[in-house]
């Protein structure tokens, strides 16, 4: 231990004003404080002790939060690989088919974002920052398995440089970045990222009666053919698959997807972990679950065509919602950034999802576009918020 | 009309290191200085002494030009031995060579009636020479009283819930009839209420609750439920325009003693505390005493920090450094100058937090009274978390968008978002929690600056 940090120590001052590698201070900074938590002190005046918490350990609290569900993605890529081509595979050929098709994946998004991060630090001479730390995770779990890698990398570097350095870096943007590459991918490679990219297939050919469909793609389907949801997600399977979209698949995740979010219940115990250290909002979770069920139940109400009348419950376990709920709309720099604001933050994207699930049949999946549109709208959610508190000072005084 | 007010919001830090309830005879310290760093808002200090110079305790040593009423006086008696000056000549210290006896400049006595009688002018004249006045501190800025304004009320917090506070009850006992004189000086100032805050659970000192001319009011939480501007904003609140005056005890007290015994008093009881001190307990000494016979042979370790006051809002000193003009407590803690490997993510019991985030364990420990050191544990970031400065913050104040207002010098905003009501001690916790290490006292009397003086 020593031994490395004498290293570390023998080769600052090349990275020290002055020194031959002095441009890149903040790449070794960061690989430094990695390895060792500084020895700063607190400054002469002003608080003179601090709490143990810094950004790296807020962020590594999200990735350990998300960790179940890239275990459970790894595995049901893997699952979902042989299902679809009506192969009996043992657990461990299909781990391992799902972390050689996952794992390359998490690697290009770190390594390309993390070299971005790096180049920007050094052309903009600032302190590498966590925040692609967790970003880094995010994008792999809302990629479908079968995206190309060259598709992920460029969709990172877009995220890093126009959504996030762009803006000021950590901190300073206004859009999640892990969901501006998924939007990227969407709209500059639409026919990659619809259609039967939910299921890796690799080179074998799928069973007869594998569709590619995902349950969202069939409710949007019921507004056409007029045929029952629940019915069709009944039907959906048969012959290969039977039950495959039941309401407990949909729940435990056991069905095709992007790489992560197909698990409601690792979801949930990603909530439970950022709800418990606190570093996740649990205003915005329940505000996101409470809204979506309220809009569909809503919707059921009004009941014009069939994907409106799908059992409210429903919305809440199909789609990336419950992983757009814990881990998107979580972000505390997009989202709102003040306590009442985040129920009327977290409820709008609960219920913006449900809309555009319902009303846009040219794009099933309405989380990702519900959060990126709230990101927008947080600052305002925000200036009522604060104008409130500020009317509230004003009317004291007039007392 | 007494309020009683419960605080949930807030946090209190449980060091190791309490002061024993033991006041220890010292060998008084050599020196003593008198430190205009402990004010805000003296811009141009006039010194009125020289190095050389021979004072009594009470004897003006130096005025600011821009309030050229309010004396400054020298606490003991003796040489004055050096005046430390900072970058671009800036006081910082009149040290004084103390004598062996202390004598005091003579005031007139009054007696209780005499008290009564008393108008707010004579008062007043005699508290500003005698250099008991700078004890009023003015809100907003947290500035030395004005003479020249009238407060709407005057706050008396009297009790201290900072980490490892003194109590009050050991600093001040025996000291009833002083306070109450004090109290009854300061009546004629205010237009309308003295509030004395006492602690809504603990026992309260009979100074306190048998004290006269105050509405006594009762506060429970945790920190910062101790500090005088939390209080305001609960019982009285600031609003633009608004004058409102604090006091400590301490400076009731010396009030009362003016008057009543026609000296200043300069005499105080200080708490050495803290994990590193080897027997925490009470001292008697006076303003500005030199910490270097408290700290001989009593200090457990070399590599420590010495803090004039508490750890959240005090200062660094020297080991032969003097004690601040407010403060009734030294902590010494360890300094944390080392390199942690993967100290950012070690799962850990013994790291004190507020925050739950992945390993930070001590909130299953909340009895535990934990040692900490001076480490900054972590770099400073951009602002990212939100939701926390809400939860130490127990004032209908948006901390984040406060402190984003200063930093823009949005004045409007600050003035709409309550800089009036705080000054620095009150979001001390704000920067104890903050994961992304801002400093953000600083920018609060930054802002305070600013709106005052633009």
């Amino acid at each position: 231990m020593q031994f490395l940090r004498d290293q570390l120590d023998k080769i600052k001052p090349h990275f020290e004003k002055g020194g031959k590698w002095e441009k890149f201070y903040f790449i070794y900074e960061a690989h430094d404080t990695l390895l060792f938590s500084p020895n700063h002190t607190t400054k002469a005046k002003g608080v003179q002790i601090r709490d143990a918490i810094d950004m790296k350990r807020m962020m590594m609290t999200v990735i350990i939060a998300m960790i179940p569900c890239l275990l459970f993605g790894i595995y049901n890529v893997g699952y979902q690989h042989f299902l679809a081509l009506g192969q009996e595979a043992a657990l461990m050929d299909m781990i391992l088919v799902g972390a050689i098709q996952v794992l390359p994946i998490v690697v290009v998004s770190y390594v390309v974002g993390l070299g971005t991060e790096f180049a920007i630090a050094t052309i903009r001479q600032h302190p590498i920052n966590e925040g692609f730390l967790v970003t880094g995770m995010l994008i792999p779990l809302v990629m479908p398995p079968d995206i190309p890698l060259w598709q992920v990398a460029l969709a990172t570097v877009f995220a890093v440089v126009i959504a996030k350095e762009a803006f000021g870096g950590t901190g300073m943007n206004v859009l999640n970045v892990a969901l501006t590459a998924r939007a990227f991918l969407y709209f500059a490679y639409p026919s990659q990222i619809s259609g039967d990219v939910w299921t890796y297939l690799g080179d074998g050919s799928a069973v007869s009666g594998y569709s590619g469909a995902t349950p969202l793609s069939i409710g949007a389907n019921a507004v056409t053919n007029g045929e029952n949801v629940v019915a069709s997600l009944g039907s959906y399977g048969a012959g290969w698959a039977d039950n495959l979209f039941s309401f407990s698949n949909l729940f435990f995740g056991f069905i095709p997807g992007c790489i992560g979010e197909t698990s409601t219940l690792m979801c949930l115990i990603g909530a439970a972990i950022l709800i418990i250290t606190g570093v996740g909002s649990w205003k915005i979770i329940t505000g996101v679950f409470g809204g979506a069920y309220l809009m569909g139940l809503l919707m059921n109400a009004i009941g014009v065509n069939e994907f409106m009348l799908m059992p409210a419950e429903y919305h809440l376990v199909i789609g990336g919602l419950a992983f757009g709920a814990v881990y998107m709309a979580t972000d505390p720099v997009t989202a709102s950034q003040t306590e009442s604001g985040k129920w009327v933050y977290g409820i709008l994207i609960g219920m913006l999802t449900v809309v555009i699930r319902v009303f846009n049949p040219a794009y099933p999946e309405g989380i990702m576009l519900a959060i990126l549109l709230m990101n927008v709208f947080a600052p305002l959610i925000d200036y009522f918020v604060v104008n409130a508190n500020k009317k509230r000072r004003l009317q004291r005084a007039t007392v | 009309m007494s309020k009683f007010i419960k605080l949930k919001k807030g946090f209190d830090i449980n060091l190791a290191g309490k002061a024993e309830k033991k006041v220890a005879d010292i060998e008084q310290p050599e020196t003593f200085a008198y430190k205009p760093t402990s004010f805000h808002g003296i811009l141009r200090p006039k010194l009125m002494v020289d190095e050389g110079d021979n004072v009594k305790a009470g004897t003006p040593i130096l005025f600011d030009k821009k309030n050229d009423k309010v004396m400054h006086v020298a606490p003991v008696s003796g040489e004055v031995v050096e005046i430390k000056r900072g970058a671009k000549r800036k006081l910082l210290e009149v040290v004084i060579l103390a004598d062996k006896k202390v004598e005091s400049v003579e005031h007139k006595k009054f007696s209780v009636s005499d008290i009564t009688n008393l108008s707010r002018d004579e008062a007043q004249e005699i508290m500003l020479k005698s250099g008991t006045w700078v004890n009023l501190v003015q809100r907003p800025y947290g500035v030395i009283a004005d003479p020249s304004e009238s407060p709407k009320s005057i706050f008396i917090s009297a009790f201290d819930s900072h980490p490892l506070a003194p109590d009050y009850d050991v600093l001040f006992k025996g000291n009833e009839q002083y306070f109450q004189a004090g109290l009854d000086i300061l009546k004629k100032f205010s237009e309308s209420t003295i509030h004395l805050n006492i602690h809504g659970e603990n026992e309260v000192s009979q100074i306190f609750s048998h004290a006269k001319n105050a509405t006594l009011n009762k506060v429970t939480g945790p920190h910062p439920a101790g500090n005088v501007g939390v209080q305001i904003h609960h019982i009285d609140p600031i609003n633009k325009g608004d004058i409102v005056w604090t006091i400590n005890p301490y400076g009731v007290i010396q009030i009362g003693k003016l008057f009543l015994d026609g000296v200043y008093d300069a005499s105080k009881i200080v708490a050495l505390t803290g994990s590193e001190v080897s027997n925490p307990q009470y001292y008697k000494t006076y303003i500005g005493a030199s910490i270097k016979n408290m700290i001989a042979n009593n200090i457990k370790s070399d590599n420590v920090r010495y803090i004039s006051g508490n750890v959240l809002t005090g200062e660094k000193i020297e080991d032969n450094g003097h004690i601040g003009f407010f403060d009734h407590q030294v902590t010494v803690i360890p300094e944390g100058d080392y390199y942690e490997m993967f100290g950012w993510i070690k799962p850990t019991t013994n790291k004190l937090s507020f925050q739950r985030a992945f390993g930070l364990l001590s909130f299953l420990n909340k009895n535990k009274e934990f040692v900490v050191d001076t480490n900054a544990k972590g770099e400073p970031r951009a602002f990212v978390q939100t939701g926390v400065f809400e939860k130490v913050m127990p004032m209908d104040i948006l901390p984040t968008y406060l402190l984003k207002a200063i930093l823009a010098e949005d004045f409007d905003d600050m003035e709409a978002l309550g800089i009036y009501e705080i000054i620095e001690e009150d979001m001390a916790l704000c920067e104890f929690v903050d994961v992304s290490k801002h400093d953000v006292q600083s920018i609060v009397r930054e802002g305070l600056d600013l709106i005052q003086y633009s």
